[in-house]
């Protein structure tokens, strides 16, 4: 396990040196010039040129790519991702402040996935082919297909159309006033949760067809044992392994659920962070986010893979 | 499974297979995959919707009659007006042009370069494969809508743009299926014999395996289609697809459609359904459409 280990972690270092070059060049291909833009001017040139060049200094843009590249790394690794240009406060501090809406958000919206995913996996599979299985199969196809912004519109327009609400917009945290967090957070996660649980459900069901038609199973059955012991405890427990993978690969679906969620429910996480960055072209911000979203699904592709390993023997010795 | 026939039986049976007309097989397809066949229909329904717009349509998708502001819907207008007295119909008849034209383009140039990245980088193994194959992670390393935000942010906002920022995340995606299958087609003996043969390597790449991995490439182009009119609408929601006043979906969702929410929620309702429609017509298809391709769940039966 441990040179396993060793490996795997050594693994990553130059896919994240490559992540990082690739948000470098993305963000300097940007057409049009930032300096121009945080002098407030336009194409227009009514910009002063000693002024724009004493920017440029400043940014470190008449620095070598190559050293800039290697400036941008260096602040990377000792956490400082420069300063937004639309807000003027370091990017780090702003993120620390969004940090806990969206890491709330993302962790109920997967325990509610699982919580639904599992149950109706395994009676969709237990019950393949029947009209129960079709139903569960047509609501998880229609959750990939329905777009999230969209289930959160349709939810905004039946809280404000019956019950006159309106989304607050203050960030509440659960240790401060529960019953606030609760009203504020239960829509985006259910909005959330659908879809991610959509996708789970599909590969419980499909992965616990596969193991049933193992020859484990049809010893089991062959035993005389209750259809819930089979299933639960002899095919559920092996199908259980690429499960725990998707959990963790549609990881990137959450990060792109966060995202429109948080603009459809006006939430101040990182999510909208990234949206309104965009829409300001607040480069510095835009590349700290894009590195460390990227950042985050390396890592947490390296624990499923760990865990994976964990749970099946057979990977970590090969 | 192994149920043995007797050899001439099977021999009858793989010919019978083979002279499936297009008719026929067409037939077949709808009665062994209801779900998939009614998905070809909702597809269908689109492309026919697409190409007559002009004279489905009952109104200019374009213009405004400021008259006729949030008129609920009625025989006047079937899905009622928008802010700016648009017939909401017909923006979304016009629509469908922009989710096909953006859902086609996108993912068949994403998957076209992929596979064909996926190929060579199998096919030439050492040290092409092992620089295809990291540079395919790091692009794996972001995910789709944010990579495809983060493009289309430099790109700006414009329907060719779009189709640009889509495609770029699918090549990965693709690349992988597509080496993962090419790999095990270049073990066969009748590659080693093309080879030795002395044919070219484009020989042998584009006779040999290229029509071998058309099952998966068919697959992951199905697939991407629909996550791709998805991203589409994402992206002009966020305001960063087509720009007012092209009838995008997603467009058509953002902004004001939530804030008019007591006024005029159908304005809000139904663009979502026809994205909702056209991604769920394509999922369907795509997911019955592997069932068919995929040797190995075929093989199980």
């Amino acid at each position: 396990m441990a040179t396993y280990l060793t490996k795997r972690v050594l693994l990553i270092v130059p896919t994240l040196l490559g992540v990082a070059a690739v948000v470098f060049v993305i963000m300097r291909v940007i057409p049009g010039d930032v300096a121009l833009l945080i002098l407030g001017g336009d194409s227009a040139g009514q910009i002063d040129k000693a002024q724009l060049a004493a920017m440029h200094r400043q940014l470190g843009l008449d620095q070598p790519m190559l050293q800039q590249f290697g400036t941008w790394l260096w602040g990377v690794l000792r956490f400082d991702f420069g300063t937004s240009l639309w807000t003027g406060r370091p990017v780090v501090e702003e993120l620390i402040g969004r940090l806990p809406l969206s890491l709330e958000l993302a962790v109920l919206a997967t325990i509610v996935s699982v919580l639904l995913a599992i149950p109706f996996g395994v009676l969709a599979a237990a019950r393949q082919d029947t009209w129960v299985d079709y139903l569960i199969r047509v609501i998880s196809i229609g959750g990939l297909a329905i777009p999230s912004f969209w289930v959160g519109i349709l939810i905004i327009l039946l809280l404000v159309i019956c019950f006159g609400w309106g989304p607050p917009l203050e960030y509440t945290a659960p240790w401060v006033n529960p019953w606030a967090n609760f009203q504020q957070m239960v829509w985006p996660v259910v909005t959330v949760g659908y879809r991610y649980a959509a996708v789970t459900t599909r590969m419980t069901r499909s992965t616990l067809l596969e193991v049933m038609r193992d020859d484990y199973i049809r010893t089991a059955w062959a035993k005389g044992l209750a259809e819930r012991t089979v299933v639960i405890r002899h095919a559920l427990k092996n199908a259980m392994l690429p499960v725990i993978t998707l959990v963790g690969t549609e990881f990137a679906f959450l990060i792109g659920g966060l995202v429109v969620t948080e603009t459809v429910f006006t939430l101040n996480g990182v999510g909208r962070f990234v949206v309104d960055a965009v829409a300001h072209r607040d480069y510095p911000v835009v590349q700290a986010l894009v590195f460390l979203i990227a950042l985050t699904f390396v890592v947490v592709n390296l624990l499923i893979d760990l865990t994976y390993a964990w749970f099946d023997p057979r990977i970590r010795y090969r | 499974m192994s149920i043995q026939f007797p050899l001439e039986q099977t021999a009858v049976a793989v010919r019978e297979e083979t002279r499936l007309s297009f008719g026929e097989e067409v037939l077949k397809f709808a009665r062994t995959k209801p779900l998939g066949a009614g998905g070809a229909l909702i597809i269908l329904a689109m492309i026919f919707v697409a190409i007559f717009a002009k004279t489905l349509a009952p109104y200019d998708p374009y213009w405004g009659d400021y008259a006729a502001q949030f008129v609920r819907p009625g025989a006047e207008h079937w899905f009622g007006t928008d802010e700016f007295g648009r017939d909401i119909l017909s923006r979304i008849m016009y629509g469908a042009r922009i989710a096909l034209f953006v859902g086609f383009v996108a993912s068949f140039a994403g998957c076209t370069l992929g596979a064909l990245l996926g190929v060579i980088s199998a096919y030439a193994g050492g040290k092409v494969d092992l620089l295809l194959e990291r540079l395919m992670d790091i692009l794996l390393a972001f995910p789709l809508l944010i990579l495809a935000l983060a493009i289309a942010s430099i790109l700006g906002p414009a329907v060719h743009n779009v189709v640009i920022a889509i495609a770029i995340p699918i090549i990965p995606r693709a690349a992988r299926v597509v080496r993962a299958a090419a790999l095990s087609v270049k073990e066969n003996p009748y590659v080693e014999a093309a080879s030795s043969l002395g044919a070219s390597w484009h020989r042998v790449i584009l006779q040999h395996i290229l029509p071998n991995v058309m099952a998966p490439y068919m697959i992951m182009l199905t697939a991407q289609l629909g996550s791709a009119i998805l991203t589409e609408a994402a992206l002009s929601y966020l305001g960063l697809g087509a720009a007012e006043p092209t009838p995008s979906w997603g467009l058509m969702l953002s902004g004001s459609a939530s804030s008019y929410a007591e006024k005029a929620p159908w304005i809000a309702l139904f663009p979502g359904i026809a994205i909702s429609l056209g991604v769920f017509g394509f999922n369907l298809f795509g997911d019955s459409l592997r069932d068919i391709l995929d040797p190995k769940l075929r093989r199980k039966g």
